[in-house]
């Protein structure tokens, strides 16, 4: 390139216009960003979220201890126990995940022969204790009976695909 | 020899050999659910399909007799095939309900379908379910899942000797029943359990407690009879969640007896875990110095031969060693291992112990039991004999009993009398019996605590031995005098002189009054209302029991899961067992309280480790340091027969109520259960 067209693209300020020239363009392009937590993106049906445990829709719990989970999981985050309930079937009295420790990988979600215990959609549960992400069979049930309408409809989504 | 060979590998078994023996001597190994080494074939579950040389079709070779030359093949297209299509039928009616059955994981169908089987499923057609049995309160069944490999019928026909299941119907329809709705009337139930090769018999008290795959494994003895049967211990965290035979051929085989079993849920309840002072007749809790300081306080105004003590049925050596130790350097002469009152001549080892051996037992060819109730007293040993009169067939092996006229021992056996009297007609050869033993290679002659423990207990044992004497049953190779113990502790306490010395008191002694300090190592199974209300107890143990209550001092000791310890069986095997769980709460390894208190009166026991321990009680008794092996003696000289001359009365049982012993037994709420409906069934019925 001569040195006089270098000379005039500096004196016409022309990167300068082709700069703006991008920004302007952008100015009239739709937002990427969105005004979290006023809007959320989109999350595939196999997000990994927090967990739940589900039931049926008779109200009956799912999980049936078998504990696959807690062998499964790498992380060892998930206690069990477990003893007959009352009318003989095998129902676990404990259900632990420590949250703390768990790694989101859904193994324990894959190893599940019930879909009782599923990984949903929800990542905003922060807390501001560790104490609070020490998750129990009561709130992990909770968490199943508020999201199980969500949840039953991510696991219909994916099921052609497992 | 015959000579075969097995994909190629030649191999050498004996003649008579099954073709899946000689596949498992190639180290091939060959899937099996019915086939079981110890019970008879039935071949019924075609998992062991394996081709042979010459036929035209693939046979079971648990059931296929061998013969010279014979070529087998297991891993043909024909095998796997055949295998896959087996393994397809038993599934068709299993429910694969692998998640909630407590098989899973330990599974034999399980595994076997996974190494075997197709990798999926063609069955979409009902299953069927078949309703549930009622085998007890210690088997539960799911008969849903059962595969009709007829192992359990085999084990309680042949092995347990209660032929009480059964199959009915055929086909597709076969049902294991026991036909009537009643409990499984066997003390080596609980074997059924390990026996099903799937989840249609499993533990009742474990249901769903835990996975294989959470337990420790840890190798122990079992302390609720004699026998020293061979167990591992489940334990997860910080309890022992089930007891598991272990396989060991001189001893168990691979059984175990219902009480050592199930007798796990005692392991945690009525538990000494912080040490006890009674003070103003009421026991507070106290620190250890506290209790060492009340003991110490209390022992200095006594002289040591005014000390006693006592150790229970269920201590390990070392913790009897140590207590010997102690006593002696107290100036005590004081000390018993025997609560029962039970009398021997120790001074020779084989006039106190088993010495034809659990497995003479197979060699035998008569047996007189004496006093004794094999099948309360050691379930496991019964099952021996009731091995070998099966072995022997038909009057191949007779057996009398002397005592116990309404028992049933599960064999064939004459009952000659009810007491001592019978002995002296048989040594005059007054009965027909007298000249079985006399003909016999090699009788065996058992005596039972029903005896032993009578106030004439050496005279009969003195009667017994002289009989075995005069019947050639004491010979250089063959020893056919046998004490059948029913405390573990017991064949240690006396192998290391827990007997009291010349001017000693023994257990009558002591609690009619000759002594003041009375220090109890686990002891519970006497008379604690007899001891003196002026007695100062201390009792050191495990479980709050009849010791426990009488107490003046309680030192929280250790069970036998939660310390390494050392035990002789009836036969004088030594055995060491391990520690699967700690002690709860203040809790202590028993031998570690003593010689802790021996450095509180300031008379240290010279050992600070369990090695110098072990150093200590090798020195003590050599049976120690030596291994197990049988032998006969040509010392014929029997033993003392004792100060009081052999009287009338038939021998009582020793065992009144067989599932509770003792106090861990007694803390189970299993056992209770089964006290109830096997032992008083009345009481069950009218509550």
């Amino acid at each position: 390139m001569g040195t006089l067209s270098k000379a005039a693209r500096s004196m016409l300020l022309a990167e300068l216009v082709s700069g703006m020239s991008v920004t302007l363009k952008a100015f009239f392009k739709p937002k990427a960003t969105i005004n979290y937590p006023y809007e959320k993106g989109v999350l595939s049906p196999r997000f990994r979220g927090e967990h739940a445990l589900r039931r049926y829709p008779n109200g009956e719990e799912r999980c049936i201890a078998c504990k696959l989970c807690e062998a499964t999981c790498p992380a060892e985050a998930i206690t069990i126990e477990a003893e007959p309930r009352d009318d003989g079937s095998r129902r676990t009295t404990r259900y632990d995940i420590d949250m703390t420790k768990c790694i989101y990988c859904g193994l324990c979600e894959e190893a599940c022969p019930v879909d009782a215990i599923v990984e949903g959609p929800n990542y905003e549960f922060a807390t501001e204790t560790r104490e609070e992400l020490m998750y129990d069979k009561d709130k992990l049930l909770a968490n199943g009976d508020r999201w199980e309408s969500v949840l039953a409809r991510r696991l219909e989504l994916d099921a052609p695909y497992r | 020899m015959v000579k075969v060979t097995v994909d190629g590998i030649p191999v050498e078994v004996p003649a008579g050999s099954s073709a899946l023996q000689a596949c498992e001597a190639a180290g091939k190994e060959i899937p099996r659910f019915c086939y079981h080494e110890r019970l008879s074939v039935a071949g019924n579950c075609r998992m062991c399909l394996v081709e042979v040389s010459g036929g035209r079709k693939p046979v079971a070779s648990c059931g296929f007799p061998i013969g010279d030359g014979m070529q087998i093949f297991t891993d043909t297209e024909v095998v796997r095939r055949a295998r896959r299509a087996v393994m397809e039928f038993l599934l068709i009616n299993h429910p694969l309900d692998c998640p909630i059955c407590d098989q899973g994981g330990e599974c034999d169908l399980q595994d076997q379908a996974f190494g075997y089987g197709a990798d999926q499923s063609r069955y979409r057609e009902n299953k069927r379910a078949v309703t549930d049995k009622y085998l007890g309160p210690l088997v539960k069944t799911v008969m849903t899942r059962c595969i009709q490999c007829t192992r359990c019928i085999r084990f309680s026909t042949e092995i347990a000797g209660v032929p009480e299941l059964g199959g009915i119907s055929r086909g597709e329809n076969l049902e294991i029943t026991n036909y009537v709705e009643k409990a499984l009337t066997s003390e080596l139930s609980g074997n059924l359990i390990d026996i099903c090769p799937v989840g249609a018999l499993t533990s009742q008290p474990y249901a769903f407690t835990a996975r294989s795959w959470e337990l420790k494994r840890t190798d122990s003895i079992d302390v609720c009879d004699a026998v020293g049967t061979n167990i591992v211990m489940h334990a997860r965290g910080a309890a022992v969640l089930r007891i598991v035979p272990r396989i060991n051929d001189e001893v168990n085989e691979e059984w175990l007896s219902d009480k050592g079993r199930f007798v796990v849920d005692g392991f945690r309840r009525r538990r000494l875990d912080r040490p006890w002072v009674r003070v103003d007749g009421k026991l507070q809790p106290a620190s250890w110095q506290d209790a060492f300081a009340t003991i110490a306080t209390r022992l200095k105004s006594v002289p040591g031969e005014r000390i006693g003590a006592i150790a229970g049925d269920m201590c390990d050596a070392e913790s009897m060693m140590a207590l010997k130790d102690l006593m002696e350097t107290l100036g005590s002469g004081n000390i018993d291992c025997r609560q029962d009152g039970a009398k021997y001549d120790t001074s020779r080892r084989d006039f106190y112990t088993f010495n034809s051996g659990i497995t003479g037992i197979e060699d035998a060819d008569a047996l007189l039991i004496v006093g004794s109730i094999p099948r309360q007293e050691a379930p496991v040993l019964n099952a021996r004999i009731r091995k070998r009169f099966l072995a022997a067939g038909r009057g191949g092996f007779p057996i009398a009993m002397i005592g116990a006229p309404n028992a049933d021992p599960t064999y064939a056996a004459e009952v000659l009398g009810a007491g001592p009297d019978t002995l002296v007609e048989l040594a005059d050869g007054r009965l027909p019996f007298a000249d079985v033993l006399k003909n016999a290679k090699r009788p065996m002659i058992i005596v039972g605590h029903g005896a032993l423990t009578r106030p004439d207990g050496q005279a009969i044992a003195k009667a017994c031995w002289d009989l075995a004497a005069q019947v050639g049953a004491i010979a250089p190779d063959w020893h056919g005098f046998n004490v059948l113990h029913t405390a573990a502790s017991r064949v240690a306490g006396l192998d290391l002189g827990l007997v009291p010395a010349p001017k000693g008191h023994d257990v009558a002694g002591m609690l009619d009054g000759g002594v003041d300090v009375l220090w109890l190592l686990g002891a519970d199974e006497f008379a604690t209302d007899r001891i003196g209300p002026k007695t100062f107890v201390i009792y050191q143990g495990h479980h709050g029991d009849a010791g426990a209550a009488r107490a003046d001092v309680i030192l929280p000791g250790t069970l036998y899961a939660e310390k390494p310890g050392t035990y002789t069986n009836t036969e004088g095997r030594v055995q060491e067992a391990f520690r699967a769980i700690m002690p709860p709460g203040d809790a202590r390894e028993d031998w570690r309280i003593l010689r802790a208190f021996s450095e509180v009166v300031g008379r240290k026991l010279p050992y600070d480790t369990i090695e110098a321990l072990r150093q200590r009680m090798m020195r003590a008794s050599p049976a120690f340091g030596a291994a197990w092996a049988r032998c006969g003696t040509s010392d014929t000289a029997g033993p003392q027969a004792g100060m009081v001359a052999m009287s009338g009365g038939p021998f009582h049982p020793v065992i009144a109520d067989y599932y509770l012993t003792h106090a861990v037994c007694r803390a189970s709420p299993t056992m209770e259960t089964c006290s109830g409906i096997y032992v008083h069934p009345a009481n069950q019925a009218a509550e």
